[in-house]
């Protein structure tokens, strides 16, 4: 089999000549759709079989062609326009990967595979705060329906809390343990930690739990909606501590745990905030006949969330 | 309305007839939203006209009288205002970076008309408001508000969707489901003082 190896030499190398001289995006993203299993495939003009892991050099050497490529500039549309290039089952897929998190399975590496987008992280943070304003509302409808004291009102202000509350979260809290974890890796690069645009990616698919259970919130059973309410924040935290381990691990244990328990304590706040503002539950001082002159602040709000 | 400086002299005659063309042009493309079917119309010859009339009258009912106190009522004025146009424009960004072939006014011109059917949603919930309350009142409007919800959503998805290749449809629908849910949710919840 002397010819046949001396033949599958050659095609390599002419291979990585090639992949050297039209380093274009097409390559992988084509195939990523065809092969959702992971392998990068390269459908290369001068035939030929490939053994398997001259496959998966291919791919890494793909991999890092991708990643030296140049890319537009961030002044034209183009340049945004490569964050948006996603499919609906590709969404739908890191959609299921956030809501299963699984402790080999990295999100980053397993679902994002270098192509992070930011449509997901964006709609998602809106639906959330739409679908927090709303049901938020509802159990004032539902309480009204239990009470009929209780004086219903739309509490319009408090879409926008919600959405500046969780866009905040969502894109000012990732900048924070990116920019952390840079500084913690300092100038090795290759070995290095996510990308921003990654860690928002992780961040936004993780707050994709929370969505049904601020539905599920609607229950009037209290010990039921705080079960609900751990059961989403662990599936949650989980999903963000399996990723940011294997970043992590190589730092001093100390630093380690320090960043993963902020990490889930701001979770924890995130989520425990939210059920506490928008579904307070409605103490007697909420029956307001009285003319809005005289009292016009309520105060049952929690002080920090006073808008 | 570009016509309308042809010449001096023909002032009180030139005037008058674009005004006439264009609301004409207008009231067309209400037909069109409200018998949605695949015309080229709304896409071909957008405006902006019809959109801010629709947009102003659905604020102008929509907002809270001055006797509400600021934090618990409905949106004011400006609230829903923000919410129409940049809820539209963030629609249609996130339509063209997702490789959408449709221009930008045409899609704000598209997902502006298509908000007829929520304010004649919201015409009708402020004329059922007038009678007794309870809950037949507020099923009538849940129902009324619900079909014209569907409505606006058809209508829209019958002009944007073929933009879209066909492995993101979902993706560019998504939002627009999002923002007419918002706007029925705030005609739904709309309580008069």
């Amino acid at each position: 089999m002397a010819a046949a190896d001396e033949l599958a030499f050659h095609e390599f190398e002419e291979a990585t000549n090639l992949l050297a001289e039209t380093p274009d995006a097409p390559t992988t993203s084509r195939s990523d759709q065809v092969t959702p299993q992971g392998h990068v495939a390269v459908a290369m003009g001068s035939g030929g079989s490939y053994g398997a892991e001259e496959m998966e050099e291919e791919g890494d050497k793909t991999a890092l062609l991708q990643e030296e490529k140049p890319q537009p500039g961030f002044w034209t549309f183009g340049y945004y326009q490569s964050f948006f290039d996603v499919d609906t089952s590709q969404v739908l897929d890191r959609i299921r990967g956030s809501l299963l998190p699984r402790p080999g399975h990295n999100f980053v590496r397993h679902y994002l595979r270098n192509r992070p987008d930011l449509y997901g992280p964006f709609w998602i943070c809106a639906t959330l705060a739409f679908v927090l304003a709303v049901t938020g509302n509802l159990t004032l409808v539902l309480a009204q329906r239990r009470d009929p004291s209780v004086r219903y009102s739309p509490q319009f202000h408090k879409v926008t809390v919600a959405g500046i509350t969780i866009y905040c979260y969502a894109w000012l809290v990732p900048l924070a343990l990116w920019g952390f974890l840079r500084w913690r890796k300092g100038v090795r690069e290759r070995v290095g930690p996510y990308t921003l645009l990654e860690t928002v990616c992780v961040y936004g698919y993780s707050l994709f739990v929370f969505i049904p259970t601020v539905v599920l919130w609607l229950t009037p059973v209290p010990w039921l909606q705080w079960l609900f309410g751990a059961v989403a924040l662990g599936l949650s935290a989980a999903g963000l501590v399996f990723t940011l381990w294997p970043v992590v691990r190589e730092d001093s244990r100390l630093v380690a745990v320090a960043l993963l328990s902020a990490v889930v304590l701001l979770h924890a706040l995130l989520a425990v905030g939210c059920k506490l503002y928008f579904f307070q539950p409605l103490p007697s001082e909420r029956v307001a006949p009285a003319p809005p002159a005289l009292s016009p602040a309520s105060p049952t709000l929690p002080g920090s969330l006073a808008t | 309305m570009a016509e309308a400086a042809e010449s001096p002299g023909d002032r009180e005659t030139a005037s008058p007839r674009p005004l006439m063309r264009d609301l004409k042009a207008v009231g067309k493309k209400f037909m069109h939203v409200l018998y949605p079917r695949k015309s080229n119309t709304l896409l071909r010859d957008w405006d902006l006209w019809g959109p801010l009339i629709l947009c102003v009258t659905l604020a102008l009912m929509l907002q809270r009288s001055s006797l509400d106190s600021e934090k618990d009522g409905g949106p004011q004025f400006a609230e829903v205002f923000v919410i129409v146009w940049f809820g539209a424009v963030t629609i249609t960004l996130n339509s063209k970076l997702l490789g959408g072939n449709i221009s930008f006014f045409q899609s704000l011109c598209v997902l502006g008309y298509c908000i007829l059917p929520l304010t004649v949603a919201m015409v009708v919930c402020r004329l059922v408001l007038l009678a007794e309350p309870g809950p037949i009142n507020f099923i009538v409007r849940l129902f009324v508000v619900a079909v014209m919800f569907v409505w606006s959503i058809v209508a829209s998805t019958a002009f944007l969707a073929d933009s879209q290749p066909p492995n993101r449809k979902a993706l560019a629908v998504y939002p627009v489901f999002l923002f007419y849910f918002v706007i029925s949710w705030m005609i739904l919840t709309f309580t008069p003082q």
